[in-house]
């Protein structure tokens, strides 16, 4: 491919790989600090989802196509944790008082 | 079971998706990245999802049978294809190959693929056993 080595695309990967760790680095103070339990699983939500987008990002630098089953893998799967966070916060939930450091 | 409206339509949406992929990894194994091990788990996955949303009990009517016995016929499967090989006199679990011709082409058929099934089938059973068992304890 002639665009993978142009001087302003690969610029432009290098910016892109800078935003993502700058969001991930966000994402995770937000996930240390919570305060709550949702935020915290958003948080680890966003975190997969930054990852979805490193995993596509590197597949456009490189062109190794292979690569994107991760992705595709991770978004389908991702989707499965937060249910399963979600239906464990209602579970406590329910057996604990909500002021109870949820 | 998390009985709520949102999760219930995006399953119906992505339980054939997720089902799909699972077969399209496990096809793709032979010689691309993928195989039986990751596309149980994707499959797996899509009955955890179903049972998350509509409860273990639909979740087992759809699979049919028991993930137990899923198991034991998926470690079958496994020694299946290594006992071909010893009939025909090589080592265990030897690749054999078979061309038949379907449709006027060459078919590719091999007992690398039914060891495959087997590891897809260890996996789904072995994964499902776990889920529905933790889901229907809580």
């Amino acid at each position: 491919m002639v665009i993978l080595e142009l001087i302003w695309f690969q610029n432009l990967i290098t910016g892109v790989y800078i935003a993502l760790c700058l969001s991930l680095l966000l994402a995770f103070i937000r996930l240390l600090k919570g305060p709550t339990l949702p935020d915290r699983v958003v948080a680890l939500d966003l975190i997969a989802y930054i990852v979805i987008c490193f995993i596509a990002t590197y597949t456009i630098a490189t062109g190794k196509e292979a690569f994107l089953d991760a992705a595709i893998v991770l978004a389908l799967i991702a989707f499965l944790g937060t249910t399963a966070f979600a239906r464990y916060v209602q579970q406590v939930g329910h057996t604990k008082k909500p002021d109870e450091s949820l | 079971m998390m009985k709520s409206l949102i999760l219930q339509t995006a399953t119906k949406l992505l339980f054939p998706l997720l089902l799909l992929f699972s077969i399209f990894l496990f096809l793709r194994g032979h010689n691309d990245p993928g195989g039986g091990f990751i596309g149980g788990l994707v499959g797996a996955a899509a009955f955890a999802l179903f049972a998350i949303s509509s409860g273990t009990e639909k979740a087992r009517e759809l699979l049919r049978i028991d993930p137990t016995f899923m198991i034991g016929l998926g470690l079958f499967f496994a020694l299946l294809s290594g006992v071909i090989s010893m009939y025909a006199g090589t080592p265990f679990l030897t690749g054999h190959w078979a061309f038949p011709m379907v449709f006027g082409a060459e078919m590719h058929l091999g007992s690398p693929i039914l060891f495959d099934i087997g590891v897809y089938l260890v996996v789904v059973g072995f994964t499902l056993a776990v889920i529905f068992s933790l889901e229907e304890e809580g």
